[in-house]
């Protein structure tokens, strides 16, 4: 019987023949932890005893969830991870780099690794290619200590794509689509495995607002095969040599096959306080949104930030709704200054803040006041998510944040084009 | 593991508690000062949780419990506030694999067959559950030899101090 691409890494990275359901020790190519689970990680592994991490050039910590830090104590955090990154060997990305998993896609993760990251997010470079699964602190920690993993080898659901986007739908409204189809918990414990004729004409920048929702559907890992997207992203990238074929076998056995013909979906929302709660625009239109909030490690990509700029070019924000603004990274940024997005987005009335988090987990940058509603471009809508329990967050678009904010309202963003 | 059957009261809480609701993203700042983060978790979802609970009571979930962040401080505080284990129709894969890797018990059952304030009785040698209350005995999912290998260490941590590496 052939092999997923989930048993094909994990087979790789545990010398064996691993299959869906076995449980396996896989060797880990990059460890990484972030601000707000990194400092529990780094004590765990110092009391686990072992002195030094297994791979220090392996192993990086970010500091973007609390970026620049609002709180002594967060600030206190910062210097403990500081202090260990330079003690140990290990990378650290300074606050204003961007969210950890736009830097692992920029810069690190490779068809075929396996990415442990203590961070649930971290399933984003699954569209690489690389067998990418978030852990909480203690795991982490067990990863920087012996360089490796536990792992059951995860049943795989084959997401079949045909078709092209209509004008105003995106990679976004595509898995909000999916995971108001299989709901928060249809995946959970597997891994969703993204194939079909429509992944030709899906950038990296979709493929990763895509895997990056993987485990709000509950999975393990949501992986791309790597094809010629997938090398051109690395050569623009300046690593090309890391580029390799990465394939399930035409045999390969799913748990369940899903076709979605991308030419049928329509710009997307999901209502408050579930992810899976997604309905199409119509169904929400007309909600007064106070806050706009476009970033994050799902939508805060060049491309995003393009089709935003595009719709409010020229345009003002509505003037009872607040325009925040997160570049997913300083590379984003840069881009973004140069080809003259955010010019655009300032003059409409944008605020643009730090690249990271920002206002996605509701720790600064944007926290939600009682009975205010949020757009976000962001991928969790929870109650209580954006630091004020007594607020609602919609999830949508880049294009359909850009066409609420105009109108200061849910609007549909095929009538803002 | 000291102590293989466990006693205490169901605390009942409904389906799709988030990491968000367990304890929330604005209480960060507390993440490095756990007995003073211990004294939200849940507040905004049962706000009389930590007051209502006593030591060894069991969280009672519906589906999908522990969704979202991989924050382990959802574990952890649950743990603090004297949880015995977590029952739940299903958890999320990231907040299983916390919780044993801090000792605390999940087991996957059918919830609805408890009510809150009913009088449990689980034996963790065999992942039983006897509803001394209404008589009804619960069977619930076993976990892998490596997960209970863990739990029996009182978590990772421990387990890895033991065996410095996994053992299959």
């Amino acid at each position: 019987m052939g092999k997923t691409l989930a048993e094909k890494i994990l087979s790789d990275k545990s010398h064996g023949d691993a299959k869906a359901g076995d449980i396996v020790v896989a060797d880990v190519d990059l460890v990484f932890v972030q601000d707000i689970t990194g400092p529990l990680a780094i004590k765990q592994f110092k009391e686990i005893g072992f002195g030094s991490i297994a791979k220090p050039q392996r192993a990086i910590i970010f500091l973007d969830h609390a970026a620049p830090s609002p709180h002594r104590q967060l600030s206190n955090d910062h210097r403990f991870l500081r202090t260990f990154a330079k003690e140990s060997g290990c990378f650290l990305y300074e606050v204003g780099s961007g969210v950890c998993h736009q830097l692992v896609a920029e810069n690190v993760a490779n068809p075929g690794d396996m990415i442990v990251g203590s961070d649930s997010h971290t399933v984003t470079a699954g569209a690489l290619g690389a067998f990418a699964t978030g852990m909480g602190s203690s795991d982490a920690a067990v990863a920087l200590a012996l360089g490796k993993t536990w792992l059951r080898v995860p049943e795989s659901l084959l997401i079949i794509l045909d078709g092209a986007f209509p004008k105003g739908v995106d990679a976004k409204d595509l898995i909000l689509y999916l995971i108001g189809q299989i709901g928060a918990q249809g995946a959970t414990h597997k891994a969703l495995e993204f194939s079909g004729q429509a992944l030709a004409c899906l950038s990296m920048s979709q493929r990763l607002t895509i895997a990056n929702m993987a485990v709000d559907a509950g999975a393990q890992v949501g992986l791309f095969p790597s094809d010629d997207v997938t090398s051109e992203f690395l050569v623009s990238q300046s690593r090309g040599d890391s580029y390799k074929p990465l394939h399930a076998d035409t045999d390969a056995e799913y748990q369940q096959a899903i076709h979605l013909n991308l030419a049928r979906i329509e710009p997307m929302v999901s209502l408050p306080h579930s992810v899976d709660n997604a309905v199409p625009v119509s169904e929400a239109k007309g909600v007064e949104i106070q806050q706009v909030f476009m970033g994050t490690c799902t939508n805060g990509r060049l491309e995003d930030l393009a089709i935003a700029a595009g719709i409010l070019q020229g345009r003002k924000r509505h003037p009872d709704t607040r325009l925040l603004i997160a570049p997913a990274s300083r590379q984003v940024l840069a881009q973004a200054i140069e080809k003259g997005y955010i010019s655009s987005l300032v003059e409409s009335g944008g605020v643009i803040l730090p690249p990271g988090c920002a206002a996605c987990l509701g720790l600064h940058q944007g926290v939600l006041g009682d009975g205010e509603a949020c757009l976000s471009t962001a991928n969790r809508n929870f109650k209580g998510r954006m630091g004020n329990p007594e607020a609602m967050i919609y999830l949508a678009s880049p294009a359909t944040a850009a066409a609420s904010a105009i109108a200061g309202e849910i609007t549909d963003p095929r009538e803002a084009m | 593991m000291a102590n293989t059957v466990l006693r205490g009261r169901a605390i009942k809480v409904g389906d799709n508690i988030s990491t968000d609701l367990i304890i929330p993203g604005r209480f960060a700042h507390l993440r490095s000062n756990l007995p003073e983060l211990a004294k939200h978790v849940l507040e905004d979802t049962l706000p009389t949780f930590t007051s209502e609970l006593s030591e060894g009571d069991f969280l009672v979930a519906g589906e999908n419990f522990g969704l979202g962040s991989s924050r382990e401080h959802a574990a952890i505080v649950i743990k603090m506030s004297g949880v015995g284990a977590i029952l739940a129709k299903s958890v999320a894969h990231i907040f299983f694999r916390n919780a044993i890797n801090h000792g605390l018990p999940v087991l996957l059952c059918d919830t609805d067959r408890i009510s809150g304030g009913n009088e449990l009785e689980i034996d963790l040698t065999d992942f039983s559950i006897i509803n001394l209350t209404s008589g009804v005995r619960l069977s619930c999912n076993e976990i892998s030899p490596l997960m209970s290998a863990i739990l029996e260490e009182g978590g990772l941590i421990p387990y890895i101090r033991k065996h410095r590496d996994f053992e299959l």
